[in-house]
């Protein structure tokens, strides 16, 4: 039986339409053992690390006990003692992932983790803290009572100022409740997913110059960035 | 103040907020409470030994 | 040369962008992960168990009706003449182009024009007693307005608001004498359709069966006294760094911290353009905060206080002082 023929280098290019075409991009820009790592750089050993991912954890239970919210609907939690019980879970949630997103950003700000072409990670960072503090803004909005009825009355004139109230009504439940159960958690989802495919592009940022080597053959210092 | 049907958790936070002033500075204690645990895990998150990490004499 | 190959270029000039060729450290990800999950998720259950959420009651226009009738019935003077929150704020609500705030020459309040059209006698005051007009004395209250001229109308609905304020109390049924045509009957009716929980449902269906938007019935309860005394005793007035704040004792929205602020120092604390100049700063803010890597001076933070030096340090003790 004949063999079928080799496929040369400069076929392989042109194969697959589409599909291959995203499929080369995507194992060029993440080869597998770079997008699920089983080591770190050396210098990737301190507990501020863990504040990342446990901001990403946090956000997957908000969406969980939020997902739970929504089994009820909107005004499940005001009458049912489970229901209060989800909604507190779905609070307590949210003020652990601010805090960790904080103390994230804490370190990643001191450690000046912009460095080394990774402005884009920052900057995915910053735009998804900003957007959470919208999502947790239109949840405070439609819990549908009195808390909600202050902080739409009042935001209405901070946003209504500089002209977004017009097509943004905070005053409007059905407005508010579809941004922050559909838009705004999409919008969060894709830029922390975005966010993560820059770390593991780039690799985490290496210290600062160390102030002197006296071993410049040791592994370590191979591997130092210079000033 | 009325209030909604509760369940009933050992620690009731629904009694009129606790205030801290300072200055033009006004800030519950619960607020104060929490940004204080931040920075304690900052702190600690920075100043604990991470494991792994060997120490050279 | 190929984008490739300039890349390459572009990182051996930056060393923080080389890919990293000293030694590594098993590190599982995955782990780490599910370790996270767990111990947040135990964390949540507890916390929510401790300590649960607030849920202070929804305040309906009949309660308000009910326990400040004196402020219901100023409010609805407000909204007859033309004088609320409401009906004088500008746009997305009115047509007054000059109740704008600024922000220097600008007013992007006006920019987009009114979007959400409020007519305050209309939406707050004459179609819910037209919707409820049973009672005799009422409906030849609303024949004597309707049949009037806009002008006599405005001079009826001013002088009551007028005569109103003047008392002590707004309390209705101390008013002074005067020429106030149909209004005090208006009033009054307009009351016993609030206490009664007419008004609550007339507002927000606007007519129709399925709504979802509480814009009207939010606008008439902001307009008074009430929901800001309930909500001032709770520490959430603007400011009262009201935005940080959650009723009770619970942790509110610790993060922010830096909106609220500007509000409480001059010159937002005494200006009339204060939202539009506070959120304008905090634009501008957000701004800088995102583009951090760009800036200089900003950026070199990091070097000026070392807290790196201490997050690394075992790294810097195995490259650095390494004596002969």
């Amino acid at each position: 039986m004949p063999e079928p023929p080799e496929d040369t280098s400069a076929a392989q290019e042109e194969t697959g339409g589409w599909t291959g075409w995203v499929r080369r991009r995507a194992l060029r820009s993440f080869p597998p053992e770079q997008l699920l790592p089983d080591k770190q750089p050396i210098y990737v050993a301190s507990w501020i690390y863990v504040f990342g991912v446990a901001t990403i954890a946090a956000f997957i239970v908000v969406l969980a006990s939020g997902g739970l919210l929504a089994l009820r609907g909107p005004a499940w939690w005001h009458g049912s003692g489970v229901g209060h019980y989800v909604n507190s879970l779905h609070l307590w949630s949210v003020e652990i992932f601010m805090a960790f997103m904080v103390i994230h950003l804490w370190g990643k700000f001191f450690m000046a983790a912009w460095r080394g072409k990774r402005a884009l990670t920052w900057i995915t960072g910053a735009v998804s803290f900003l957007a959470s503090i919208g999502t947790a803004f239109t949840g405070y909005l439609t819990q549908q009572n009195l808390a909600s009825q202050w902080v739409s009355t009042q935001a209405k004139d901070g946003l209504n100022s500089v002209g977004i109230g017009a097509y943004f009504n905070v005053l409007d439940f059905g407005q508010m409740l579809m941004w922050h159960i559909v838009l705004l958690p999409l919008g969060v989802g894709i830029l922390v997913v975005a966010h993560v495919l820059l770390v593991r592009r780039h690799g985490v940022v290496p210290p600062f110059p160390p102030k002197d080597t006296h071993d410049p053959d040791s592994a370590v210092a191979q591997g130092a960035v210079q000033a | 103040m009325r209030f909604a049907f509760l369940p009933l958790s050992p620690i009731n936070l629904d009694h009129p907020g606790r205030y801290v002033h300072w200055g033009v500075i006004q800030i519950s204690v619960a607020n104060l409470v929490l940004i204080l645990l931040m920075v304690l895990l900052f702190a600690a998150a920075i100043l604990l030994p991470f494991p792994g990490t060997r120490r050279r004499k | 040369m190929s984008a490739a190959t300039i890349r390459a270029h572009r990182r051996e000039a930056d060393p923080a962008a080389q890919p990293w060729t000293g030694p590594k450290r098993p590190y599982d990800l995955v782990k780490e992960f599910v370790v996270a999950l767990v111990v947040v998720s135990i964390l949540t259950v507890v916390l929510a168990a401790l300590f649960s959420s607030p849920d202070d009651k929804q305040l309906t226009l009949a309660q308000w009706a009910k326990a400040a009738p004196n402020d219901f019935v100023a409010t609805a003077a407000t909204e007859l003449d033309g004088t609320s929150g409401s009906a004088t704020y500008g746009a997305p609500y009115t047509h007054d182009k000059s109740a704008a705030q600024k922000i220097g020459p600008l007013a992007p309040q006006n920019w987009l024009g009114v979007t959400i059209p409020i007519d305050s006698a209309q939406d707050f005051v004459l179609r819910p007693l037209q919707g409820a007009a049973v009672a005799p004395d009422l409906q030849a209250a609303l024949k004597q307005w309707t049949a009037a001229s806009a002008d006599q109308q405005q001079k009826w609905a001013t002088a009551y608001d007028t005569a109103l304020t003047a008392v002590p109390d707004t309390d209705p049924a101390k008013i002074a004498a005067g020429d106030y045509g149909p209004v005090p009957v208006m009033m009054t009716q307009l009351l016993a359709l609030a206490q009664s929980g007419g008004l609550d449902g007339a507002l927000l269906a606007q007519g129709r069966f399925y709504q979802t938007d509480y814009t009207k019935p939010l606008l008439f309860l902001a307009d008074g006294t009430y929901l800001e005394d309930l909500a001032r005793a709770q520490h959430l007035g603007g400011d009262q760094w009201g935005m940080m704040n959650e009723t009770g004792n619970y942790p509110g929205q610790a993060w922010l911290w830096l909106y609220t602020f500007w509000y409480q120092v001059k010159p937002f604390s005494t200006s009339g353009n204060a939202d539009a100049l506070v959120w304008s700063v905090m634009a501008l803010l957000s701004l800088v905060f995102v583009l951090v890597p760009f800036i200089p001076g900003v950026r070199s933070i990091p070097k000026l206080i070392p807290i790196h030096r201490l997050i690394w340090r075992n790294y810097y003790r195995d490259v650095e002082g390494r004596g002969a």
